[in-house]
């Protein structure tokens, strides 16, 4: 209940923000919408940084980092200091200046100008709100999810399907309707003052959370050696001997529980006699939990060579073992070879195989109430298992070991287009034109990529720590296989500090996620009001005050909107903003040629638009539906073609058509340029 | 001065590929990983290659035109 408590107070703080920011505000659209172009240096650093860092920051970061080890740095982080200050230094200075000129709020009315044409806006409109729908899940559904993971156990009778804490439908809807509060009543100005509030939380929590962890796990160099000895792999790029050899022996053993229920299941569960179970159960040494049994029977049928099966059976049984799906039409080598790791994890696995974890007494028998003992009498055997523990435990016993992975040079490489996303995100379109003055860059454009460092390095290393922390005096790991690693930084600070300071630091991650949401809502309602209600409307149409009620209304609908399609849980969510971002930075092409190309013209900027959202929707489609995290295509990731397809389209189709009028390009290229 | 901050600019893109640290595991001062720390040093080096920016290629001739226009409206 504790870090529940803190979290409410937290949230109410923030409220108190919100409301003390809206007294500043001055009653326009304008002010509403863009502060009146009054942020300054500082508050723009921590507006921009904070609208930048997502949920992905604290738990993506440490979560990605256990996953795929150090490299994620280079990959997420390191290019996202040159790009993102980049694009602030290139695209920002240059759209706040035209911004100032010609009085802009949104993207879209810019590029309506610019490129002369009304429908650009109707074409542009629904690409920029689709993909940053995506992007507003991702913030919603991470906050009842992070709410829901630090509060299990805080009610004794309630939400015992939410191992009886806060429901994630709740969590979300209640950091919704904050952040909506704030966006509602400060606009521009409150959603900049929370923004650098929030910031300054994440970061100083961030850095307390890391000093915590690593004092617990005995200190920085104690818990990198821990790494170097367990998963050395973790500390580089590519695959360490050991690690492969590890995973081998781990795979036969595995191949042999697989291969032993299949022929018991065959055998009527008669493959061994009872005396030879007995034994099993009396010879096993591993640790009793989930399918422990199994685990020992097997081990006495390999040993008197009972395992009888055809090499289409024993690769039957390692689908059906690993939960995955059965292929319609086998391939013709089923039944000559037996599948190795990496061909068995090319199937698709039926995640909700999972289920059967709460109901299958081998694993379900400890489920309880987390405060609960096992058993009074024999306290040594601990509190009960949480839903959440229960499925680990399945997936843990159950499934084959995980393949460690090298990280592709190509990816590396090519990850870099995805930080240009910033270039096209509408937020930050919006924050630019808050500027006070072209000096308030600077400060964001120079201590953008240090605060990144600063927030990022902690949270890789706690990441790749985790992957070879142990339970304390014994050589266990801390964190069983399988584990979901966006769940590594919650899991790390329950394990690791009381719950006073674990509230604070969920109180950290959520910061993160709202300093994304209330960017995004505000904008959202910023353009559906300027780019369709107002231009379509006519200015005229409408008074000052009933244009802010229209965008508040709007953002209230987004919001609904929003938090709707979360209770429908699309779970594939997280490699989904992934694809957000592609979208956003096959459109940089044509930010980039808008603001420093005469030549481009209208029907070159459709050919980008067209081109980027076509390549968009194909490769979505050819990687089931972001279901495989790991497409690439020509070994690259995907954003790496539809960036310069878009780009050649663009200028193909510029240079076939008339450019603009010189008239009309005086008025973006001033004679004295950048 | 100008181009040579953008010519750091790619330099430092160029750098923050590290190949040659794809498979070095070293622990640098016993817990710091090598890929890691050289990541590290490319962050810090892009926060001076923009500190210099703003001081060699500021569009200063765009932002005053700006300012003046934005005078002149008022």
């Amino acid at each position: 209940m504790v870090p529940l408590i803190v979290i409410c107070v937290y949230l109410v703080l923030l409220l108190a923000l919100g409301i003390f920011a809206s007294t500043l505000f001055r009653g326009s659209s304008q002010d509403y919408m863009l502060a009146s172009h009054s942020i300054g240096p500082f508050l723009l650093l921590m507006s921009l940084f904070g609208t930048t860092m997502t949920a992905f920051a604290l738990v993506g970061s440490t979560g990605e980092a256990y996953a795929e080890g150090v490299g994620v740095y280079g990959l997420l982080a390191s290019s996202s200091g040159i790009i993102h200050s980049l694009c602030f230094f290139v695209l920002g200075i240059k759209l706040w200046s035209l911004g100032k000129k010609y009085g802009y709020t949104t993207q879209i009315q810019f590029f309506r100008d610019r490129l002369q044409s009304d429908k650009i806006g109707i074409l542009l409109f629904p690409i920029l709100v689709g993909l940053v729908i995506p992007y507003l899940l991702i913030g919603v559904m991470a906050s009842g999810t992070v709410v829901s993971a630090v509060s299990e156990g805080a009610f004794s009778n309630m939400f015992a399907e939410y191992d009886y804490g806060v429901p994630n439908w709740l969590g979300s809807l209640v950091i919704s309707i904050v952040v909506l509060i704030y966006v509602f009543f400060g606009g521009m100005r409150g959603t900049a003052w929370a923004n650098a509030f929030q910031t300054i939380v994440f970061m100083i929590l961030g850095i307390i959370t890391f000093w915590v962890i690593s004092d617990t796990l005995g200190g920085v160099k104690a818990a990198s050696e821990a790494v170097e000895k367990r998963n050395p792999s973790k500390l580089m790029r590519s695959v360490a001997e050991s690690d492969e050899q590890k995973y081998e022996k781990a795979f036969a053993t595995w191949q042999s529980l697989a291969e032993y229920n299949y022929a018991n299941r065959k055998a009527d569960g008669k493959l061994l006699t009872p005396e030879q179970k007995e034994q099993a159960v009396a010879d096993y040494k591993g640790p009793p939990i989930g399918n422990w049994k199994a685990r020992a029977e097997a081990n006495v049928a390999v040993a008197n060579n009972l395992i009888d099966l055809t090499t289409a059976e024993k690769n039957d049984a390692y689908i059906e073992q690993d939960d995955r799906i059965m292929p319609a039409t086998k391939p013709e080598w089923w039944d000559k070879e037996v599948m190795t790791g990496h061909e068995l994890n090319h199937y698709q696995r039926n995640e909700d195989a999972v289920l059967q974890a709460y109901t299958d007494p081998i694993y379900s028998k400890n489920l309880g109430h987390p405060n609960e003992l096992i058993n009074p009498d024999k306290p040594e055997l601990g509190t009960k298992w949480t839903r959440k523990r229960t499925a680990g435990v399945y997936r843990a016993t159950k499934w084959s070991p995980e393949e460690p992975r090298a990280m592709s040079m190509l990816v590396f490489i090519t990850y870099m287009f995805i930080p240009l996303s910033v270039g096209m995100f509408p937020h930050l379109f919006q924050h630019w034109l808050t500027a006070k003055s072209a000096q308030s860059f600077k400060l964001p454009v120079v201590a953008h990529p240090i605060f990144i460092a600063i927030v990022w390095i902690p949270c890789v290393l706690v990441g790749v720590w985790a992957t070879s922390a142990v339970v304390p005096g014994t050589e266990r790991a801390l964190i069983p296989p399988h584990f979901n690693p966006n769940a590594v930084l919650p899991f790390m600070v329950a394990n690791m500090s009381g719950p006073f300071l674990s509230g604070l630091l969920t109180a950290g991650v959520l910061a993160a996620i709202m300093s994304s949401l209330d960017s995004q809502f505000l904008c959202i309602g910023t353009m559906f009001t300027e780019d369709i209600v107002v231009h379509y409307g006519g200015k005229k149409r409408f008074t000052d005050k009933q244009v802010l009620i229209i965008a508040r209304c709007f953002i209230i609908a987004i919001v609904a909107v929003t938090y709707i399609l979360s209770l429908y849980e699309p779970r594939r969510v997280f490699t989904l903003g992934v694809w957000t971002f592609s979208g956003f930075s096959s459109l940089f092409p044509l930010v980039f040629a808008a603001l420093y190309w005469k030549r481009l013209t209208k029907a070159g900027a459709y050919a980008c638009v067209i081109t980027a959202i076509s390549l968009w929707c194909l490769f979505f489609y050819m990687s089931d539906m972001a279901l495989n995290p790991h497409f690439t295509v020509f070994g690259m990731m995907p954003v790496a073609t539809m960036v310069p397809a878009a780009a050649i389209a663009m200028i193909v189709v510029s240079l076939m058509t008339q450019p603009p009028s010189d008239e009309h390009l005086t008025r973006f290229f001033p004679k004295k340029g950048l | 001065m100008r181009y040579v901050v953008w010519l750091l600019v790619v330099a430092l893109i160029i750098l923050h590929q590290d190949l040659w640290y794809w498979d070095d595991r070293t622990l640098v001062g016993g817990f710091m990983p090598i890929t890691l720390l050289w990541q590290a040093g490319i962050s810090v080096g892009a926060a001076l290659v923009w500190f210099l920016a703003t001081i060699f290629a500021w569009p200063s001739d765009l932002i005053e035109e700006t300012q003046q226009e934005a005078e002149g409206g008022e």
